[in-house]
């Protein structure tokens, strides 16, 4: 994989976060193949189609979305009402259990544990896909100027983004979050969205440079077709096998990055509007007597988590050319 | 303290704290190592939250730090255990003069320090001299001082004390500048302890530092020597513990365990682990939540009497509309602060009708709190023209105090009043020492819920604080018509010298301000409590959370 | 590293300083006015602008002096309040890593070995799950299962109060064996035992997958088939073939691995109230205490180079290859 990454010394292999850089890089090799397109999701399709790890995260993952997609209609209850709340003594009965109605019982809101679970799911999802979405844009603008235009500019955003990546992820969200002066759920997604940010950077430039002497690439240049229109036409698109692959796994990296963030109360302060890793945040003080209000949350968040780890997991070993051979 | 000369107060507050022990059927076999011994030996281990700032209790600031040295440390008068009510401790009477400016102590003849130093007259003057003569660090560092007194010797005339002199060996005389409610009650502050002279004077006492952005302290705040029933063994900073020793030359009765422990445990979930693990003896401020759980596991949860206030704040200057007398009722109608209370406050807690407790003097108990009635509410906003009243309205994180166990969640019942009766909320949050209090100080929030622990009993203590300094205040009073007058009523009152005259005057003053004025409103008062495990008994709550452990015993019967 | 450093101390510097509130709001708490405010301030520095107050820092700090501890250990030297934690967090560290090589290698290698049976699957399974998992609530499972429920370990802290212990190194379990106190030795381990598991999953994780990954890219180079066709026998070849190339990547990993136990022990050690580095850092996080804060992000940036230099070493010992060139 080092053949492809003409600018970095290939044996001393251990400048920070090599390790990840390595990572993204065999992922990039994945988008030149002798036929590129159609064919190489068809035959990864055909490999993953059996593979049972790759069914289950999909499994949880396209449950994962439908239930986001259509919870505020199906949830038994207003999420921001407290139907359950004179039922709540904070020493008898601090968090009321599951009746008739109510599933799973309360919260120490009196608010439908069950519908805010549900409900969670959505604000957990728009987290996840926002702070992914925003690094994939920050990461596509880097890598493909790094990647188009090459020489010192190229250098120097490669030697940012090597920077970044050496710094362990959560502490980097962890300090970006906490420079916010105000939080909000945006605060959150920025910080999450600027540590996958270098991320894709280096998939996209690794991907561009992989295809800048390839045949198609070649044929378009000698035809007088603009750079750009190189760019954005032949490199990009073939790309976006290996980017849809990171996009997966970064996906489960936020969902994890934003329970930590709010656990540590970097998240969402209003708390009406449910978000898994807040209601896991806020559970904490119920940690001895009503455990349950921190593990249902978390459950989900690792259930998630995992389903799109899995997923992303064996896409990621599907594309790889290595495990094709 | 005052305990020790009053064997009767002794017995009744054992047993008082005893019965409250056996309530909680004790199930746990103690004999498993730490908590072992017999009934006037062994080892008492306190959960502490965090660790002390250090030792001499003149620079600290934080209720861990003075939890420690309260064992080690006694003043010229005390606090009876129990109360807020002021006893005599190391004086055992005082008299003022006329004019309430010179104050004559009659001191204990039976006290010697931990150094075998002999208390007297002199080692008042020379404390009362030190805490006075600071460096341009210690002034900022000593902070309690600056708060009650209000300057040090380099800014004489402006200082409360005036000046103490030996009138005799046992006989000390302190002057100050004029008489206020809160003297001689702030000299049971844990700040204004006696310490051996010759130890402060050895230990470099007031040789403090500004270095950099901290103050780095003298020998003598690893080592203080003070009177109490404790004497200091040592910090082991790496596993988080300090260990106190029994003074077996304590001039009262002597402490009934031989030593005392205190263990840096953070995290309030874990302390309780530790609680239930028997690792630990005891700890403070439980979650309420795990009141009912930690006493059907056979540990007695000690309930104080709320020496607090939670108010929700207001601030005219952020937000014009709440210059209008009718839309702070409003805002105050709005509240269902029974309901507040009932769901989110634990047992003991009230609904509060003015800005201080009952236990203080000059409470006013004919004052009505304002009822809960949305509609009457509407009402008001509406005649006052503020029917889309926006309201930016913030609250802390990381943070839980004794008056408020979790902001969030009684933010979020007053915000929900509040939105209930056609308000807009712009929620607002910072953590507690991460810009929330500077926001509330630079008046960033028109509405903010916040609240006060007093340090002693005095009305000063309460509303003094809050509107008694018209510049600075987190209300911005300076902003209403009344608010110099307030400011200025309240002084007055405080410089009443007869104790009757004083208490009318700041009932007056208190119905005023919740009629007329209404600068904030005042929400509640909860009870903060203590627990410890099984087979601990002596515990006497103090409603300024200011326990001595020195009567608790540690043992199986 | 030196211009890294002094770099770096500019950046943490200004950064903790534009944050909201600071040391004296954690001072004064309720008491706090503009007035006091601003008297303590001044008494502290904090009021005049910040290249002043970065220049005095420097000063000082180029004669070993950073400052003194405003909350976490008041009065102290901050670099005196890092060493005296350091101790700690290597015990603990080194014991999580420990484990993490003990149990990632091994099942790396017979997954891969085995590659697509249950084994093999469940066992990445395991890793992935592991990932998912924020190991602040994986700290909280162990904890509440086996020392609140089982009460098997301790539940928080290093070392029983009323042990009889002498310090020498600071790491208690290594103190014990020197002094020939077993019993303080035994009592610390205890302790150890469940931050330094949950702090293991991460590295474990990591090792686990990265063993795996390149001991199948081993298998498939043409001298273990060489070796095979040879007919030595397979010990040799795992041993001398398989197990020495596969270690490279692996032992790299490693040490990048330390970057993130960082991260991770900022989390355990809150969770076990463990008096560590990552325990001095979120309470001098929490209270502002800017002189500590300096000093362990400093100290945490050279430890973790030095790692990387540790690796290089370790990287030209395993493969003689680099030192040739």
């Amino acid at each position: 994989m080092d053949k492809i990454d003409q600018t970095d010394e290939p044996t001393r292999r251990t400048s920070y976060g090599q390790r990840r850089k390595d990572r993204i890089d065999a992922l990039a090799a994945a988008s030149i193949d002798e036929e590129p397109g159609i064919s190489l999701i068809r035959s990864a399709w055909k490999r993953l189609r059996r593979n049972p790890i790759f069914l289950v995260g999909l499994a949880i993952t396209v449950a994962f979305v439908v239930l986001a997609a259509i919870a505020p209609w199906i949830a038994p209850w207003d999420v921001t009402a407290s139907p359950l709340l004179d039922k709540v003594r904070p020493q008898t009965n601090p968090v009321p259990g599951p009746e008739p109605g109510h599933l799973l019982g309360g919260d120490d809101r009196g608010r439908d544990l069950f519908s805010r679970l549900l409900v969670g799911s959505r604000q957990t999802l728009v987290v996840g896909v926002f702070a992914t979405l925003f690094g994939l844009l920050g990461g596509l603008t880097l890598g493909t100027i790094a990647g188009a235009l090459g020489g010192w500019v190229d250098s120097l955003v490669m030697r940012i983004v090597d920077v970044l990546l050496s710094v362990p992820s959560l502490l980097l969200a962890f300090t970006v979050a906490s420079l916010a002066r105000e939080p909000s759920q945006w605060t959150l997604i920025i910080a999450i969205a600027i540590v996958q940010v270098p991320i894709f950077a280096r998939l996209l430039r690794g991907a561009m440079l992989a295809q800048r002497s390839s045949d198609h690439v070649l044929a378009a240049r000698s035809l007088g077709v603009r750079p750009w229109a190189i760019v954005f036409r032949h490199m990009l698109p073939n790309a976006m096998g290996p980017v849809i692959v990171q996009a997966t796994l970064s996906l489960a990296v936020a969902i994890i990055d934003a329970a930590a963030l709010s656990f540590l109360g970097l998240g969402n302060p209003d708390q009406r509007q449910p978000e898994w890793g807040q209601m896991l945040g806020l559970a904490q003080r119920y940690i001895s007597e009503a455990p349950h209000l921190a593990f249902y949350p978390a459950g989900c968040i690792i259930v998630v988590a995992l389903g799109f780890t899995l997923m992303g997991e064996s896409l990621r070993e599907a594309l790889d050319p290595k495990s094709r051979r | 303290m005052s305990l020790r000369r009053n064997p009767a107060t002794l017995t009744a507050a054992v047993l008082a704290a005893a019965t409250l022990a056996s309530c909680a059927d004790s199930q746990r076999d103690d004999g498993d190592g730490d908590g072992g011994g017999g009934s006037d030996d062994g080892t008492f281990i306190f959960g502490a939250a965090g660790a002390p700032e250090m030792f001499d209790p003149f620079y600290a600031t934080d209720g861990e730090t003075f939890r420690v040295t309260r064992q080690m440390f006694e003043g010229l008068v005390g606090i009876k255990p129990g109360t807020a009510e002021v006893v005599p401790e190391l004086a055992t009477e005082w008299t003022p003069n006329d004019d309430g400016t010179e104050w004559t102590f009659t001191l204990r003849d039976d006290v010697t320090f931990h150094d075998g130093e002999a208390f007297n007259a002199e080692a008042v003057c020379y404390n009362f001299d030190r805490m006075f003569d600071q460096n341009e660090a210690g002034q900022t560092a000593g902070e309690y001082w600056g708060y009650v007194m209000g300057a040090f010797s380099n800014d004489a005339e402006n200082s409360l004390y005036q000046g103490c002199e030996a009138a005799g060996e046992f006989e000390a005389v302190i002057s100050i500048s004029g008489p206020t409610s809160g003297f001689p009650t702030m000299l049971s502050l844990e700040s204004l302890s006696m310490q051996s002279p010759k130890a402060l004077e050895e230990g470099d006492a007031n040789g403090i530092a500004a270095e950099g952005e901290g103050f780095s302290f003298p020998a003598y705040a690893d080592a203080p020597v003070g009177t109490g029933p404790f004497t200091f063994g040592e910090y082991d900073e790496a596993n988080g513990t300090i260990t106190l020793a029994r003074n077996d030359d304590y001039w009262g009765d002597a402490a009934q365990t031989s030593e005392l422990v205190f263990r840096v445990i953070p995290d309030e979930s874990t302390r309780r682990q530790e609680l239930e693990a028997g690792s630990i003896n005891g700890y403070d401020l439980p979650n309420p939540v795990d009141w009912a759980g930690l006493e059907s596991d056979g540990n007695s949860v000690e309930v104080r009497d709320p020496f607090n206030i939670l108010y929700l704040g207001l601030n005219p200057e952020a937000n014009p509309a709440l210059k209008d007398l009718n839309v702070r009722k409003a805002l105050y109608h709005a509240l269902n602060r029974d309901q507040l209370v009932s769901t989110q406050l634990p047992e003991g807690a009230a609904v509060a009708t003015q800005f201080m407790p009952d236990t203080v003097s000059g409470y006013n108990t004919t004052i009505e709190p304002y009822a809960y009635d949305p509609d009457e509410a509407k009402r008001l906003l509406a005649e006052a023209g503020a029917e889309d009243l926006e309201l930016t309205f913030a609250y802390p994180t990381e943070v839980s105090r004794p008056y408020m166990p979790d902001p969030e969640k009684i933010y979020e019942a007053l915000r929900t009043d509040l939105e209930a009766v056609g308000i807009t909320v712009n929620v607002k949050t910072a953590s507690w020492n991460g810009g929330y209090l500077d926001n509330v100080t630079a008046g960033k929030y028109d509405a903010y819920i916040l609240g006060w622990t007093g340090d002693y009993d005095s009305p000063f203590n309460f509303i003094g604080t809050f509107f008694g300094n018209l510049k600075e205040n987190d209300f911005g009073t300076e902003a209403y018509p009344w608010g110099k007058t307030l400011a200025d009523d309240l002084r007055a009152a405080d410089a009443v010298v007869d104790d009757a005259e004083r208490g009318a005057a700041f009932e007056t003053l208190n119905q005023q301000i919740m009629d007329e004025y209404l600068p904030g409103l005042p929400i509640s008062h909860s009870p903060p409590a203590l627990v410890v495990g099984p087979g601990v008994d002596g515990v006497v709550p103090s409603p300024l959370t200011a326990e001595e452990f020195d009567t608790v015993t540690v043992g199986g019967e | 590293m030196c211009v890294v450093v002094v770099v770096l101390s500019m950046l943490v510097f200004g950064w903790l300083r534009s944050l909201p509130g600071g040391p004296v709001s954690a001072m004064l708490g309720e008491r706090q006015t503009p007035e006091r405010r601003a008297a303590l301030e001044a008494a502290l520095g904090l009021d005049q602008p910040l290249p002043v107050q970065y220049a005095k820092f420097m000063e000082r700090a180029v004669h070993g002096n950073f400052g003194v501890s405003t909350k976490v250990l008041p009065g102290e030297d901050a670099l005196d309040v890092f060493l005296s934690r350091l101790p700690a967090t290597i015990e603990l560290s080194f014991l999580a890593m420990l484990l993490a090589i003990a149990l990632g290698i091994p099942l790396g290698y017979i997954a891969a070995r085995r590659q697509g049976s249950y084994v093999d699957t469940g066992a990445v399974i395991f890793s992935l799950v592991g990932v998912a998992v924020p190991v602040f609530f994986t700290a909280f499972l162990l904890k509440y299962s086996f020392a609140v429920e089982w009460n098997l370990l301790p539940v928080s802290g290093r070392q029983s109060t009323g042990v009889d212990a002498t310090r020498v190194t600071g790491m208690f379990v290594l103190d014990g064996i020197l002094t020939r106190e077993w019993d303080a030795s035994w009592d610390a381990l205890k302790h150890l035992i469940l931050p330094s598991v949950a702090l293991a999953t991460i590295p474990f994780a990591v090792i686990f997958r990265i063993t795996r990954a390149s001991v199948l890219d081993v298998l498939d180079e043409d001298y273990v088939r060489t070796a095979e066709a040879k007919g030595l026998t397979s010990r040799v070849i795992r041993g001398r073939h398989v197990l020495r190339n596969a270690m490279l990547p692996v032992t790299t990993t490693i040490g990048l691995q330390v970057g993130g136990l960082l991260a991770g022990a900022v989390l355990t050690e809150s969770v076990f109230s463990f008096r560590g580095v990552g325990d001095a850092l979120a309470t001098a996080f929490r209270e502002k205490d800017y002189p500590v804060l300096q000093v362990l992000i400093l100290a945490a940036a050279v430890i973790y180079v030095l790692v990387n230099l540790l690796v290089d070493i370790a990287y030209a010992v395993i493969d003689p290859r680099i030192r040739t060139r």
